[in-house]
């Protein structure tokens, strides 16, 4: 099997999760877009742990600790969420602009 | 690495594009849908055939994690997040910006410059799964002897993820 395969494909999904961070407003799709990202980047880890053939497996370990991190931001990001909603009554991340200079 | 050609594809290549071809329209699916539970479902068809590529690659320890993790917890997590922030069911225009066109260009800029260095550093590079040995109890010697640290260290950050998502979501104070 060609290695630039599971290459391009890991390419192909964290462009399609770069596009959808950039898109979405509801802050849940945004927490679905970067799983797609990490989704890609795992698909490259486990490609070069075949590629090398390592013998301590450190892409396979690599990707199993990156698909237990994501859990724990999906966690962690969706009790944010329902912070931020039970404050603001909406999702949508641009209306959340506490932060933001008053215009003058 | 081998003499196989691009132009006689072996049942692994078909598999793997099959599968691979699955998961991006999917994932185009999730990030352009306009109904919220239909992206929900469409990351479940997307994660789940990068799972078969993980099978396909031989990592199937890595496979059976991404479909419990994954596909059992976190999609579950993130509708009971819409469910609870009474996400819009049914179609709504309200899900996505308006500057599509910056976002098409990032995207593209990104994947233009990643697949070109890609396809020019491993043009013919070779992968061999068949004299692979990454089964599960491969992975868990491995994992157990010379990566029990960071092992050890994610359970604790784990537990402090959700010790903190409880923290927070029980906070009384009412802004």
């Amino acid at each position: 099997m060609h290695l630039s395969l599971p290459l391009l494909l890991s390419v192909a999904l964290l462009g399609i999760g770069v596009y959808g961070v950039l898109i979405r407003r509801n802050a849940i799709l945004i927490l679905m877009s970067v799983e797609l990202m990490l989704n890609g980047v795992n698909i490259s880890l486990v490609a070069f742990d075949v590629y090398w053939a390592d013998a301590l497996h450190a892409g396979q370990s690599l990707a199993i600790f990156v698909i237990t991190i994501a859990a724990a931001e999906i966690g962690l990001g969706l009790a944010i969420l329902l912070l931020l909603y039970r404050v603001r009554h909406t999702i949508a991340i641009d209306e959340a602009t506490e932060l933001r200079e008053e215009a003058t | 690495m081998s003499d196989r050609s691009l132009l006689s594809p072996t049942g692994v290549d078909l598999a793997f594009t099959l599968l691979g071809l699955v998961a991006v329209g999917s994932a185009l699916m999730v990030v352009t849908t306009r109904q919220i539970v239909h992206a929900a479902l469409w990351l479940v068809v997307s994660l789940g055939a990068v799972a078969g590529c993980f099978l396909v690659m031989t990592a199937e320890f890595v496979a059976w994690m991404q479909v419990l993790i994954y596909l059992g917890a976190v999609v579950v997590l993130l509708l009971f997040g819409m469910m609870l922030t009474r996400a819009p069911i049914g179609v709504s225009d309200e899900l996505s910006g308006t500057n599509r066109i910056a976002a098409l260009f990032a995207a593209l800029a990104i994947m233009t410059v990643l697949g070109v260095l890609i396809v020019d550093a491993f043009d013919s590079t070779m992968i061999d799964v068949e004299g692979q040995k990454s089964t599960a109890s491969v992975i868990g010697e491995s994992l157990f002897r010379y990566w029990v640290l960071p092992f050890e260290a994610l359970s604790v950050l784990l537990l402090s993820a959700l010790v903190g998502a409880i923290a927070i979501s029980t906070s009384d104070e009412e802004a």
